[in-house]
């Protein structure tokens, strides 16, 4: 059914979505926790920039990695200090590019869930003598729960859709950086509708029961 | 109280909608520039002869009472928006193969199809002394070399071409990255992500990086044709004045060959 470069396309963008969602669940969880806390004066700021993804359109994000992983730009000169090669067109890059791009899909949920347990239970969990740890695993963990559902499904539903950035810095190589999106646009371009429809309709329904097990999951949870 | 300013609400969002939707043509800036009068053309463009396209454009502006407006893309993108009834006047196409098609199908002013232009691939780097002349670099001193995807762009198949002609394309799989258009490419190698690219004559900037204009006998030739999608005299006149002199004289400075030169 699906030809061999349009199998690789679907494994690299599910492999991509996975490892972006793990990076961006590490990454989001100790900011999302800081921003739902915090009173520092810089809490807007880093508020914006956060959503900032949200608005900007992919190319802008892109145009800009494109420098920035470059053997002049910022990230290039690190990655060529430590490694040697510069990280454009390599899934490593892309991974980048996904966790900036699906950034405030996965902070948003995880700091609204965190918002919302208050300060009341982490305070009676002390008095009963929990530490720190055990304070944050055994009451805010539970209790951001459908948080961190929601956080996870819209990170990784929200990377199997990406397309610009991957378009800017990825260099559209079979079995690399080719994604589902750019494989769909290629077979768009070149006019092979059946492929594309293929693909597209792929996407589609596994968008869509993403969704809706985040929907149905968290219903539940919230009625229990 | 609630309903007041609900009602308040409603009211400016009504004005602002009012505002936005008045046509663009009324609003005092553009009544200042004397071309609102003027008949407007509409030319789809693709995009590695944007550039050349803006000064032709400037150019006949300057000879008629016309109007262009340009709208750039792929070839095949604006094939695709054309077949779907697009409104543009003129098509000026990357390749010879999306006019035939149009021709074929009845969708353009029969015998309008018209090469205008002649594509010349270069081997650029933004890197001074990289690129040197009548061969490839050493394939280790370079970790990627861009070309436009071959399925999609007319210069990324040229590309493909040369590189096969040169015995290079087997060995060099590995490093190929692949831009989406030239443009794209362009990109990848001005930006040094890729350290050199084969892209369109007409994209190397006057006095950066190094260069080889690659013999148009190692590829086949990237004929780019124009094409009337309606028949009205802005159109002709556009028409005639891509076949004249000066017109041909702007095209051959900015990388092109020509026919019947």
């Amino acid at each position: 059914m699906l030809n061999a470069a349009d199998m690789d396309a679907l494994w690299i963008t599910l492999r991509l979505a996975t490892v972006s969602t793990m990076v961006l669940l590490a990454l989001g969880t100790p900011l999302a926790w800081w921003l739902a806390h915090t009173r520092s004066p810089f809490k807007n700021t880093i508020n914006a920039l956060v959503a900032l993804p949200l608005v900007l359109p992919p190319t802008v994000l892109g145009f800009y990695l494109l420098l920035a992983l470059s053997p002049s730009g910022p990230v290039g000169q690190i990655t060529q200090t430590l490694g040697g090669t510069t990280l454009a067109f390599s899934f490593a890059g892309l991974v980048i590019g996904s966790v900036i791009y699906s950034l405030p899909f996965v902070v948003h949920p995880l700091q609204d869930a965190f918002g919302r347990i208050g300060p009341r239970p982490m305070e009676v969990a002390a008095t009963l003598g929990a530490g720190k740890v055990d304070r944050w695993f055994g009451v805010a963990l539970p209790l951001a729960r459908p948080g961190y559902i929601t956080a996870a499904v819209f990170g990784f539903a929200h990377t199997l859709g990406e397309f610009g950035v991957v378009l800017m810095i990825g260099g559209n190589i079979p079995g690399e950086t080719q994604v589902l999106s750019i494989a769909i646009y290629d077979h768009v371009e070149t006019l092979q509708y059946g492929e594309a429809h293929l693909l597209a309709g792929l996407l589609l329904l596994l968008s869509f029961v993403l969704l809706l097990i985040v929907y149905t999951v968290n219903r539940r949870f919230r009625i229990t | 109280m609630l309903s007041q300013s609900i009602f308040r609400y409603a009211l400016s969002l009504l004005s602002i909608t009012l505002i936005l939707s008045a046509p663009a043509t009324s609003s005092p800036a553009a009544n200042m520039s004397a071309n609102s009068s003027r008949e407007m053309l509409r030319v789809a463009v693709a995009t590695n002869f944007l550039n050349t396209a803006r000064e032709l454009a400037r150019e006949f502006e300057k000879q008629s009472a016309y109007r262009i407006v340009l709208s750039s893309g792929s070839t095949g993108k604006l094939y695709a928006q054309v077949i779907n009834s697009a409104p543009f006047d003129v098509f000026l196409a990357a390749d010879t193969e999306r006019p035939e098609r149009l021709e074929k199908d009845g969708l353009i002013i029969p015998a309008s199809r018209t090469t205008y232009a002649i594509g010349r691939l270069a081997l650029w780097s933004a890197a001074d002394d990289f690129v040197r002349p009548n061969a490839l670099p050493p394939a280790n001193s370079y970790s990627h070399l861009a070309i436009a995807n071959p399925r999609l762009a007319p210069y990324g198949r040229a590309a493909q071409e040369a590189l096969q002609a040169l015995g290079a394309w087997e060995a060099i799989q590995p490093k190929l990255v692949m831009g989406e258009n030239i443009a794209q490419t362009f990109q990848f190698v001005a930006s040094g992500n890729a350290q050199l690219g084969l892209i369109a004559a007409s994209q190397v900037p006057a006095a950066r990086g190094s260069v080889w204009l690659i013999p148009a006998d190692l590829h086949q030739s990237i004929e780019q044709q124009a094409v009337l999608l309606n028949e009205q005299p802005a159109g002709r006149a556009f028409m005639n004045f891509l076949r004249s002199p000066a017109a041909r004289k702007l095209i051959r400075e900015h990388g092109y060959d020509l026919n019947g030169d």
